[in-house]
């Protein structure tokens, strides 16, 4: 790569080498550190204002919330960092609990899919689900956001209890387009089977360790009615 | 960690998910390398290699990025962990194996820059796997690689005997192939659930 | 081909058109066919790159001669996944859903031979002006290249351009376009185009020489 007449070049010295390195290391890094710092602030924001918009669609009359994660020795607690999973108790303008929306993660066809669900406690039902980010393919594993007799399957999905409160009753699954026949079923999408499931794994493991939790140690969490909405 | 089965990872990232033909990661010596069965077979044997040590690599400097928080050093320090990497399988095969360090050539150093070894390490740290899961996909994916390496150099072999028209030689011809492997390759959807 | 003969305009031209990086360099590929699948896509991909080509070209350019030989690669290969890194929060801070339907791959610009290539081949060896020219050029023609891909993919594939539907909804689309075996044959299709359009080039300019001999 060097044309004939530079072949001479004298051996480079230690100490050129040494101060190339390092002095281009402590550029990058600058560089890196600096960029990164100016952006987390408004990188935060956007987050924040998304996942608030996510919620604020599948729990509606939440007028303000509290995140919760799994407390150490089981249980909840209130927790104010976002986390990676975050779960939120949503409570209405009178303070009282009207559900809870809950991240979950999992694989899809293409790349994980992230997407929040909402449980109500009154109905003991899912009320709805949004995802946050799927890779899934357009006009095949993304009608899952789309098709209405799918998003119909999440109106009133039934998360019920077990009657010592520690698990599902009936775990929710993806059953086959036009197959569903229980309250707890999915009904897939033919020609997106594997989103469509992948989309009841989610949900269903995901409820599975939430929803329990969630029944048992909500109460203890409650909101001024002062709290400002999100 | 994710909920997905080793078999299930494997699988994925070996055939349904398939580095080459599914994720666009290895096109550079897909395309480069896969015109001769033999070099082929050897490309493919050490970018699964790579792959290997790289993942394990990526899992213990992610731990330690997550440790002093520093999210954003990630592609710096992984990217120049991978270009050690390939400094040292290159020196090892010199070592080890003369002949199939002259046969290999330049395409050696051209792992450095093959996406997909940078592809699995980001990926293995978004999908959160441990590092047992770590492993399994990274045996996943060099297996797939190698396996659309070899696909592909039996096809192009054959190629150079059929008669295909002067415009679409080359590049052009082997896309084409590229195309219909990814299709078949999208038959495997499913597999391992 | 002495570097002074060279006008400042063809370095930035060349880029385009004689040394594209995707059609006649074929280099690059990975994120032109994997990102391409719609057209905004497309653009922040080549965008992103060509910002990462000029920060590095600028790099490597004014720190040329502080780069003793043997540290080359490795300097490089610093400086770019430094501007990779910022180019990656920076999308973040503008647009997260950008950010998310491009996922890794923007971090991958790190390891497209194109911008180590130019780091190496060019921006190494000459001046600023000439080396933020190239790198310009390049990016340019990969941008193009990149949306070229992309506009294809995504009017066959989903009956829309950069969101807006353009095609009638009787059209049945052609959702091969947007699976990554789409992308192997929209890019096999540009590839014959190009060559037929040099082949031609090339026989014009062959006539023209037998004529003035």
């Amino acid at each position: 790569m060097t044309a004939p007449g530079i072949a001479q070049q004298p051996p480079t010295s230690t100490w050129s080498m040494y101060r190339a390195i390092v002095g281009i290391g402590v550029l990058c890094a600058l560089v890196i550190v600096a960029v990164y710092q100016a952006t987390a602030p408004r990188i935060r924001d956007n987050q924040a204002r998304f996942l608030a918009a996510a919620v604020a669609q599948v729990l509606p009359q939440a007028r303000a919330t509290i995140n919760v994660t799994m407390a150490g020795g089981g249980g909840l607690a209130q927790s104010e960092e976002p986390g990676a999973l975050p779960v939120f108790l949503g409570y209405d303008d009178d303070g009282k609990l009207v559900g809870a929306v809950v991240t979950a993660e999992g694989m899809g066809y293409q790349d994980n899919i992230r997407l929040i669900y909402a449980y109500s406690f009154d109905t003991q039902t899912i009320t709805g689900f949004k995802i946050l980010d799927s890779k899934e393919t357009p006009g095949l594993g993304d009608r899952v956001e789309k098709e209405p007799h799918f998003l119909a399957n999440f109106e009133a999905l039934s998360a019920r209890l077990t009657p010592n409160g520690d698990a599902l009753l009936n775990r929710i699954v993806t059953v086959k387009q036009g197959e569903k026949t229980e309250p707890w079923q999915i009904d897939g999408i033919t020609g997106a089977t594997i989103t469509s499931e992948a989309i009841g794994s989610i949900i269903g493991t995901s409820a599975n360790t939430w929803v329990p939790l969630l029944v048992n140690g909500a109460g203890a969490f409650g909101i001024d009615e002062s709290s400002e909405a999100p | 960690m994710s909920d997905a089965s080793n078999w299930t990872i494997f699988v994925n990232a070996a055939l349904i998910n398939n580095f080459v033909l599914a994720y666009f990661l290895g096109i550079c010596p897909f395309f480069g390398v896969s015109s001769k069965l033999e070099t082929a077979v050897r490309m493919g044997g050490a970018v699964s290699f790579v792959m290997l040590v790289a993942s394990v690599c990526a899992y213990s400097i992610n731990l330690v990025l997550e440790a002093i928080n520093a999210p954003h050093l990630r592609i710096i320090s992984y990217i120049l962990v991978i270009a050690s990497t390939v400094q040292l399988v290159e020196m090892l095969i010199r070592k080890l194996s003369p002949a199939t360090f002259r046969a290999m050539g330049i395409y050696l150093p051209l792992i450095t820059t093959n996406c997909a070894i940078l592809g699995l390490a980001l990926f293995q740290t978004n999908r959160g796997y441990n590092l047992v899961q770590a492993v399994v996909f990274a045996l996943g994916a060099g297996a797939g690689f190698a396996l659309a390496l070899v696909l592909m150099a039996g096809v192009r072999e054959k190629l150079d005997l059929a008669s295909v028209p002067d415009l679409a030689k080359g590049t052009a011809v082997a896309m084409v192939v590229a195309g219909i492997l990814s299709m078949s390759f999208m038959g495997f959807a499913g597999l391992g659930r | 081909m002495a570097i002074k003969d060279v006008s400042s305009t063809d370095e930035f031209v060349k880029g385009l058109w004689r040394e594209n990086p995707v059609f006649a360099q074929v280099l690059g590929m990975c994120p032109a066919l994997a990102v391409s699948n719609t057209a905004i896509n497309a653009l922040t991909m080549g965008l992103a790159t060509t910002f990462v080509l000029l920060m590095s070209g600028l790099s490597v350019s004014t720190l040329r001669n502080f780069i003793p030989r043997e540290a080359r690669i490795v300097s490089f290969i610093s400086i770019i996944a430094t501007f990779v890194t910022a180019v990656d929060y920076l999308i973040q801070a503008i647009s997260l859903e950008l950010h998310r339907s491009l996922g890794a791959f923007i971090a991958l610009i790190v390891v497209n031979c194109l911008i180590l290539g130019r780091a190496e081949a060019f921006a190494s060896k000459n001046t600023l002006g000439r080396s933020v020219l190239d790198a310009l050029g390049m990016g340019a023609g990969f941008t193009c290249a990149l949306l070229s891909i992309g506009v294809v993919r995504e009017v066959l594939g989903s009956g829309s351009l950069f969101g807006m539907p353009v095609l009638p909804d009787t059209f049945q689309t052609w959702t091969v376009m947007v699976l990554p075996s789409g992308g192997f044959f929209a890019m096999a299709v540009w590839l014959l185009v190009v060559n037929r359009i040099k082949e031609r080039q090339a026989e014009a300019e062959k006539l023209a020489q037998e004529a003035t001999s």
